[in-house]
């Protein structure tokens, strides 16, 4: 269980550049949980998940692992990099070993993990983001960028993390790259209950893989909630210069029209669904 | 972090000397310094502290930020002074210890020395603090021009220096980013002997290397695309132009030196 107390954070305090970049921000997150994190550029989205593995030092405030500061002992700090495995924008940046295997290993070599233990590891890692074992002596230089993306995320499950943070983990991919991660993260929480947590733009995204959103605006928690309870409150989304996802845009105004259809409908399985729902209440289903 | 690193010393301001034409503050920088070295007596000091007081005055940057400039130099001042005080012979000996004479003429010429020291890192940082790297390399390319008569590629030099420049605030950043990526993986740049260290870098340096070259090529690509083709007929969006400043700031220096010629002619060998 992941809580923040009171957490803020101040860039350059005291000189002119001083900037408030995260609020005091209190909440919890619940093992086990896929939770979206959502805001504009600048919100403060990227400084709040340097907080979760100790990378930025609070400005007041605390981080609890499990009830544990994880700042009370700064020689156990290393050890939480281990279980909060952060995937920073454009990972693929971050890749230098020669061959894909030795990339991925460097996580659990860091560890101090034996080589048995460390080739477990990169393989497990391998099949969650969905690469083949023959890729493992290619160099990641030669690889796709969708590819490369893939084996720099490798590389943070092979640590094995109880919470995986990743950073606009499809930005800058092609549709099918996009589907492909967000596929392999959802099967990788349902398979392993760990917390997964991604920051993103595309509200699409998160309606189809996340359990709760937290909506961040001004270095501040705007909303904590149900995915369906963030969604619901389009007005306040919009005030902060956010969105909904499409479809559930679509039924509000089909709903504006007279169509007595639900609008909590965030992704277009449910929108099939309700549409389908629809018809056959009104009696109208054997003329579509 | 690696952010708090400032690049050169500019103090952004809008002071008499900060409008002033990039090229001729580097020649005025170049007067002033031949203005300190030919003073000779107790007079033409004078004249080169209140050039160099009135130089401050009329930059803006507050004294206390000048004076952080001399600091670290302090010690190559104070190691020329010991020197300059022991070994100058002279008739008047003030203090006498086994091998050691310190004569008046020591005395004085020591004071001058220091005096002459700190006046010239005065000079010579107040260019920087007045001018902006890219400024400074604009009126570098301008002030060298002429060179490009004997083939010397100028322009492909200030460009190299511009881009530079500009890339290396890019290139912290990405250092940044890159260090916190592998720390998150566990990567240990603390602790440990040297070599240790040493190779801990390493992660961090392959990534930095290929982004840079990715960098370079991308902008190589997009200056292209906007039909870049060397210096020859290209013109600036900014030009620097002379105007009444430097002519008063160039007159100035110029009458400073003749005074100073006068006076070390009119009182030779005067301390």
């Amino acid at each position: 269980m992941l809580t923040l107390e009171r957490l803020s954070h101040i860039y350059s305090p005291g000189t002119p550049f001083e900037h408030k970049a995260v609020d005091d921000i209190s909440l919890t997150i619940e093992d086990g949980l896929f939770l979206g994190l959502i805001g504009h550029t600048g919100s403060g989205k990227s400084t709040l998940i340097k907080h979760f593995n100790g990378l930025l030092k609070p400005t007041s405030g605390r981080v609890l692992i499990d009830g544990e500061d994880i700042w009370a002992d700064k020689r156990r700090l290393h050890k939480i990099r281990f279980s909060v495995g952060l995937v920073f924008q454009y990972p693929e940046h971050q890749l230098f070993e020669e061959t894909v295997y030795k990339d991925i290993a460097f996580g659990p070599r860091n560890m101090g993990l034996s080589a048995e233990e460390c080739d477990g590891r990169v393989r497990e890692a391998l099949r969650f983001v969905g690469l083949s074992e023959e890729l493992m002596e290619k160099s990641p230089f030669e690889l796709s960028g969708g590819q490369k993306r893939r084996v720099a995320i490798a590389g943070v499950i092979a640590m094995r993390p109880r919470i995986l943070v990743l950073d606009e983990p499809t930005a800058g991919l092609d549709p099918k790259g996009r589907d492909d991660i967000l596929a392999h993260l959802k099967a990788y929480h349902a398979e392993n209950r760990s917390t997964v947590i991604i920051v993103s733009h595309d509200m699409e995204e998160i309606a189809r893989c996340c359990q709760k959103v937290l909506v961040m605006a001004r270095g501040k928690a705007a909303l904590y909630d149900t995915v369906e309870n963030v969604f619901r409150q389009s007005d306040k989304l919009k005030a902060i210069g956010l969105d909904i996802p499409q479809i559930t845009e679509v039924f509000i105004k089909l709903r504006a029209r007279g169509f007595s259809v639900d609008t909590s409908v965030f992704t277009t399985e449910q929108a099939a669904a309700e549409i389908l729902r629809a018809l056959r209440e009104t009696g109208e289903g054997r003329t579509c | 972090m690696l952010k708090d690193i400032t690049l050169g010393q500019y103090f952004p301001g809008d002071s008499f000397i900060h409008k002033m034409d990039p090229r001729f503050k580097m020649i005025g920088t170049a007067g002033l310094i031949a203005v300190i070295f030919s003073a000779g007596n107790v007079y033409s000091y004078l004249v080169v502290t209140a050039l160099i007081a009135a130089c401050m005055r009329f930059s803006g940057v507050p004294l206390k930020i000048i004076l952080r400039g001399i600091r670290p130099i302090l010690m190559l001042i104070l190691i020329t002074a010991i020197f300059n005080l022991f070994y100058t012979s002279g008739e008047v000996v003030v203090f006498r210890l086994g091998f050691i004479t310190v004569t008046r003429e020591g005395l004085i010429g020591t004071f001058f020395m220091m005096l002459r020291i700190v006046y010239l890192v005065i000079a010579t940082s107040l260019m920087t603090y007045t001018t902006s790297p890219i400024q400074l390399t604009d009126g570098l390319e301008r002030l060298l021009s002429p060179l490009k008569l004997l083939r010397v590629p100028v322009h492909e030099f200030a460009m190299m220096m511009t881009i530079a420049l500009r890339f290396i605030p890019t290139l912290i950043d990405e250092t940044d980013k890159i260090i916190s990526a592998q720390k998150a993986r566990g990567a240990d740049f603390d602790t440990g002997g040297l070599y240790k260290r040493a190779k801990a870098y390493l992660p961090v340096l392959v990534p930095l290397i290929i982004s840079a070259f990715r960098r370079a090529e991308e902008l190589a690509v997009a200056m292209e695309c906007r039909c870049y083709r060397g210096g020859e007929g290209r013109t600036r969006l900014r030009t620097v132009r002379a105007g009444y400043r430097d002519a008063l700031s160039m007159l100035l220096i110029a009458a400073c030196l003749l005074l100073i010629i006068f006076l070390n002619i009119r009182w030779p060998g005067l301390y």
